[in-house]
């Protein structure tokens, strides 16, 4: 399948960032549509329910149906929160989106903040993009002069006041509720649910949490309407995404594509196939969270949240890594651990304590020191964090570790032979070997 | 009852249906029909943490395990607390939470009273699996405040002690640093966890991080025995646990009483005693307790033993009595129990009728308080004295400086001093009283320990502590709790009350109460305050007198 270009074909018009460009190509015909046309929230709601928008920053979660979580009688703020916490490993899909269509995202910001009526709007984004903070932040300075935000937006009487609050570099603040804990003050601690977000959220008031990407395509729904948009995928995943594709690919870049497209169109078509003319070995579909897959199962699988589900994957982030014939998974597997044990919020105890131990574990296997034995305990090990954590960080920690031991056993145990099940461990660090 | 009861739902846990107030937490509901479920995190006067995830449930239904600490019961909840999967979930949390611990058990001060330990016997009793190193926290044996001591590595990061100073204390020194298992609780930089309640974090920490110093290597946990009391610093009578060891007396170097815990009243004090209150019974077992009645002829005391002191007490008072020009006066104390005060009351007015009654509630202690716990008067008992018509609100009974006016103008022949050490009080209560004790020709000083007062005294009663004897107290808003008898009096000591019915056996009388309990029954049907009470009613948790006003 082609590439779409919905939001990409802003990554190629120059200083698409620019409020006049963005005009110049159709920019906030959509929300002035929503604004003027004075549309009921259910209207707003609906349309994109029926778009089969997904949740795009990785949980997959109907974007329309989490709008119409927020108690409807609620009196008080309420709030609407823009993920742009983007660290998943693998994925940069939203730093292009804001960097070459800030206003795209600001567009989608006004529209479902009008959904849910919510006045104050805050963008959490990711501190280290520096760029993408500073693009954003002229974005809505220019987006306030044209009265598209702010008080009164266009002239409709609506105010809608958009915050940037860069985060201090936790992976875990991109979980939802580590987040809402970031942005009220506190240490980036997930929070207990229920009650969800969308009934008490960010300052205990009803809080809706989207990520860049699913808000970028709000105006795009509302601009083609819904039956395009979901026409574009496949059942129940409606319309395109971002892909991040990087590794071991001749053009590795963002690529966006209709849901449903065969990823051995996404690896060797749009992005050049295999370096070097090697052959696949494996691919991450959407982040490190999720499970890996061999290069037979990736030149099968469909990029749609239920194809991917099918086989015990998941599309994520969509931050596609591709990893050739070289790559010695059980050092990719190490440094997959040694993040989320470094990322760890500690919290919780499973999370805390076993990420840590699993990623010493692979550090000695690593190292030469390892044991068949160590290979079930970390087996084990994941099965015991996985689904007995406070937020996803714990599962996403075990996902790997199941599917890369699992699925290249063979080599694991190549590495895992030479040590003896009595060597207390060894006392050197991989970064020392 | 107001009709917004709460509305009774019907939960299944273990097989068994019952039915539980809506909202109730799983974990409390099944607390209350018998089933532990094991946490760490969980502190019922704490917010719901959700992290140590010991506490995990099946609920039908739900495909993954829930946290019983924050889920609550509904109607036709089907719940499994202890069936394979949940077993299996549990002993992985307890390996979890002791892959990074050091295992000290042996020097550690925690030992016999851990959750580790007891859990691990109960729910893990794995063999280890764990090659690697542990990550290495930066304090151990660390003091972090005038009664605390913290153990990083033994700290299992519950946060209980960082919840207790946010939301207890209100004092928030308590932090956790660091990320993932890098983690360490400690106090935020340039402070000390100091606040007037800063050792209830000893007693909520599940583990061996935070210890007390007080009471750190004095003895093991396991050779003390625990009986309930009252708190008798202030006037809250917080409800509190004596642990004491008798049978090892090499042990706590050779104290008798080893340390005070706060006992859960609602109504009273929750689950928290202050600092000043737990380190409050240092007298108890002090060198300078009063062993034996002492006689001082010349200057000298002599221990003369019960007999010969009453009997001289008792001749000395008549002697005084008889004369007209001066009176006899009693300063009553508001530390001592009900019983004491009711026999004080009766025996001197039934054998030496006309003795002047005087009251203070001056103490050496700083008049602390605050909306927590801690009251501006540090008597244990002024409520009792106030209900039964002891203190200077009845136009009988005197106040101090009006007791000083009398001595100095000669007006006293006699005084009996209970408990007070006038001379130790704050300035404006002591002024002039080491020379007044002087004019006063007959000193009988009744009391626990030896003070400049009692040094005044002819005639030393040895009073039992509150510890050592059987008593009821009346706390500021009058509610009647119980300090049980832990253990027998010092040497020669006898409880209060049997002081005064000696003395009044002694100037004539017939007093032949076996018991303060029996001493009690006849107050509550004299002392129209307490009528209606015995110790049956009062019970563990304490009555509230009648008529008592707030």
């Amino acid at each position: 399948m082609p590439q779409v270009k919905l939001i990409s074909r802003f990554f190629e018009i120059e200083n698409s960032h620019r409020l006049r460009v963005y005009e110049e190509n159709g920019g906030y015909s959509a929300a002035r549509k929503v604004v003027t046309e004075n549309w009921e929230p259910d209207k707003i709601i609906n349309t994109v329910k029926a778009s089969n928008l997904r949740g795009l920053g990785g949980a997959g979660f109907p974007a329309g149906v989490k709008w119409g979580f927020v108690p409807k009688d609620h009196e008080g703020p309420k709030y609407l929160v823009v993920n742009a916490d983007e660290s998943e490993p693998g994925t940069f899909k939203d730093r292009h989106v804001m960097i070459n269509a800030p206003h795209l995202l600001l567009e989608g910001v006004i529209i479902a903040a009008l959904s849910i009526a919510a006045k104050d709007v805050y963008i959490y984004i990711r501190g280290e993009y520096w760029e993408a903070y500073h693009v954003l932040e002229r974005a809505i300075k220019e987006a306030e002069k044209a009265g598209y935000l702010g008080k009164n937006i266009f002239g409709s009487g609506h105010s809608i006041k958009v915050h940037i609050h860069r985060g201090a570099g936790a992976y875990i603040c991109g979980e939802e509720t580590a987040l809402l804990s970031s942005l009220e003050g506190f240490k980036g601690w997930p929070k207990l649910k229920p009650p969800f977000p969308a009934v008490k959220g960010l300052f205990s008031m009803p809080t809706i949490i989207n990520n860049v990407e699913t808000l970028s395509y709000v105006p795009i729904v509302i601009e083609k309407g819904p039956e395009y948009f979901a026409g574009l995928g496949v059942e129940r995943s409606g319309g395109a995404r971002l892909f991040g594709v990087s590794g071991h690919v001749n053009r590795p870049g963002v690529y966006e594509l209709p849901l449903g497209t065969p990823m051995r169109e996404l690896i060797h078509e749009h992005a050049g196939g295999i370096r070097e003319g090697r052959s696949l070995k494996a691919v991450i579909p959407g982040g490190t969270s999720c499970p890996v897959l061999t290069a037979e199962e990736a030149e099968k699988v469909n990029l749609d949240f239920d194809s991917l589900a099918e086989i015990d994957s998941m599309l994520g982030s969509a931050g596609v890594i591709v990893m050739d014939e070289t790559t010695d998974m059980v050092k990719v597997l190490c440094r997959i651990c040694k993040f989320y044990s470094f990322e760890s919020c500690g919290q919780c105890t499973p999370c805390r304590e076993g990420t840590g131990w699993m990623a010493r574990i692979m550090e000695r296997i690593v190292s030469g020191n390892g044991h068949y034995q160590d290979l079930d305990d970390l087996l084990d090990i994941a099965s015991m964090i996985g689904g007995n954590t406070i937020c996803p960080l714990g599962d996403a920690a075990a996902l790997p570790v199941t599917s890369f031991i699992k699925k290249f056993r063979d080599e694991f145990e190549a590495k895992a032979s030479a040590g003896s099940i009595t060597a207390a461990s060894s006392r050197l660090s991989a970064e020392e070997l | 009852m107001s009709g917004k009861e709460k509305k009774t739902v019907k939960t299944v846990i273990d097989g068994k249906e019952y039915a539980f107030p809506q909202g109730t937490t799983i974990l409390e509901a099944a607390k209350s029909v018998g089933i532990e479920i094991p946490h760490f995190c969980y502190h019922p006067g704490l917010s719901i943490a959700g992290a140590c995830r010991m506490c995990l449930v099946e609920i039908e239904k739900m495909p993954k395990l829930q946290i019983s600490c924050h889920m609550t019961v509904d109607d036709g909840m089907v719940i499994h607390t202890n069936n394979e999967r949940v077993k299996k979930a549990r002993k992985a949390m307890l390996e979890f939470h002791l892959v990074n611990h050091p295992l000290d058990c042996p020097v550690c001060d925690q030992g016999g009273e851990c959750n580790l330990q007891i859990y691990y016997m109960m729910h893990g009793n794995y063999i280890s699996r764990l090659r690697e190193n542990k990550v290495k926290k930066t304090k151990k044996a660390f003091q972090i405040g005038p009664h605390v001591m913290l153990d990083q590595e033994r700290c299992v990061l519950c946060s209980r002690c960082v919840r207790f100073c946010q939301e207890i204390s209100k004092s928030n020194e308590l932090g956790i640093f660091q990320r993932g298992d890098r983690e360490e609780i400690d106090v935020f930089p340039d402070m000390q966890l100091n606040s007037p309640y800063s050792a209830n974090v000893v007693d909520i920490c599940p583990v061996g991080a935070l210890l007390d110093k007080d009471f750190r290597f004095k003895t093991r946990a396991w050779y003390l025995e625990s009986a309930d009391s009252i708190c008798p610093r202030c006037s809250r009578g917080c409800n509190i646990e004596i642990h004491y060891n008798l049978n090892r007396p090499w042990k706590n170097e050779g104290r008798r009483l080893a340390r005070l815990k706060p006992r859960c009243n609602l109504e009273v004090n929750d689950w928290w005693v202050c600092d000043e209150g737990r380190y409050s019974f240092k007298f108890i077992d002090d060198d300078n307790r009063i062993e034996g009645p002492l006689v001082r002829t010349d200057g000298k005391a002599r221990n003369t033993g019960f007999k010969e002191a009453l009997e001289l007490a008792a001749e000395s008072l008549r002697n005084s009595a008889a004369s007209t020009d001066v009176e006899i006066a009693v300063l009553v104390s508001p530390r001592a129990a009900n019983e004491e005060l009711y026999l004080l009351k009766h025996v001197f007015s039934e054998q030496l009728p006309g003795t002047r009654l005087v009251f203070s509630s001056a103490t050496p202690f700083e008049p602390t308080e605050d909306d927590i716990l801690r009251k501006k008067d540090k008597n244990s008992n002024t409520r009792g004295a106030e209900l039964m018509g002891l203190t200077p609100d009845s136009a009988q009974v005197w106040s101090l400086s009006e007791l000083k006016d009398a001595v100095l103008a000669g007006e006293i022949g006699a005084l009996y001093i209970c408990y007070h050490d006038i001379t130790g009080l704050p300035e404006e209560f002591s002024a002039g009283w080491a020379e007044a004790l002087e004019r006063i020709p007959l000193v009988v000083y009744q009391g626990t320990n030896t003070c400049p007062t009692s040094e005044k005294a002819q005639i030393i009663f040895p009073a039992a502590a509150f510890a050592e004897r059987e008593g009821t107290v009346t706390n500021f808003e009058g509610r009647v709790q119980i300090q049980q008898k832990v253990f027998e009096p010092l040497s020669e000591a006898l409880p209060g009350w049997q002081i005064i019915q000696s003395l009044g056996v002694a100037l004539g009388g017939s007093y032949e109460y076996e018991s303060a309990e029996e001493v009690f029954a006849d107050l509550a049907k004299n002392e129209p305050a307490f009528a209606g009470l015995s110790y049956e009613k009062i019970g563990s948790g304490g009555f509230v007198a009648k008529d008592a006003k707030a």
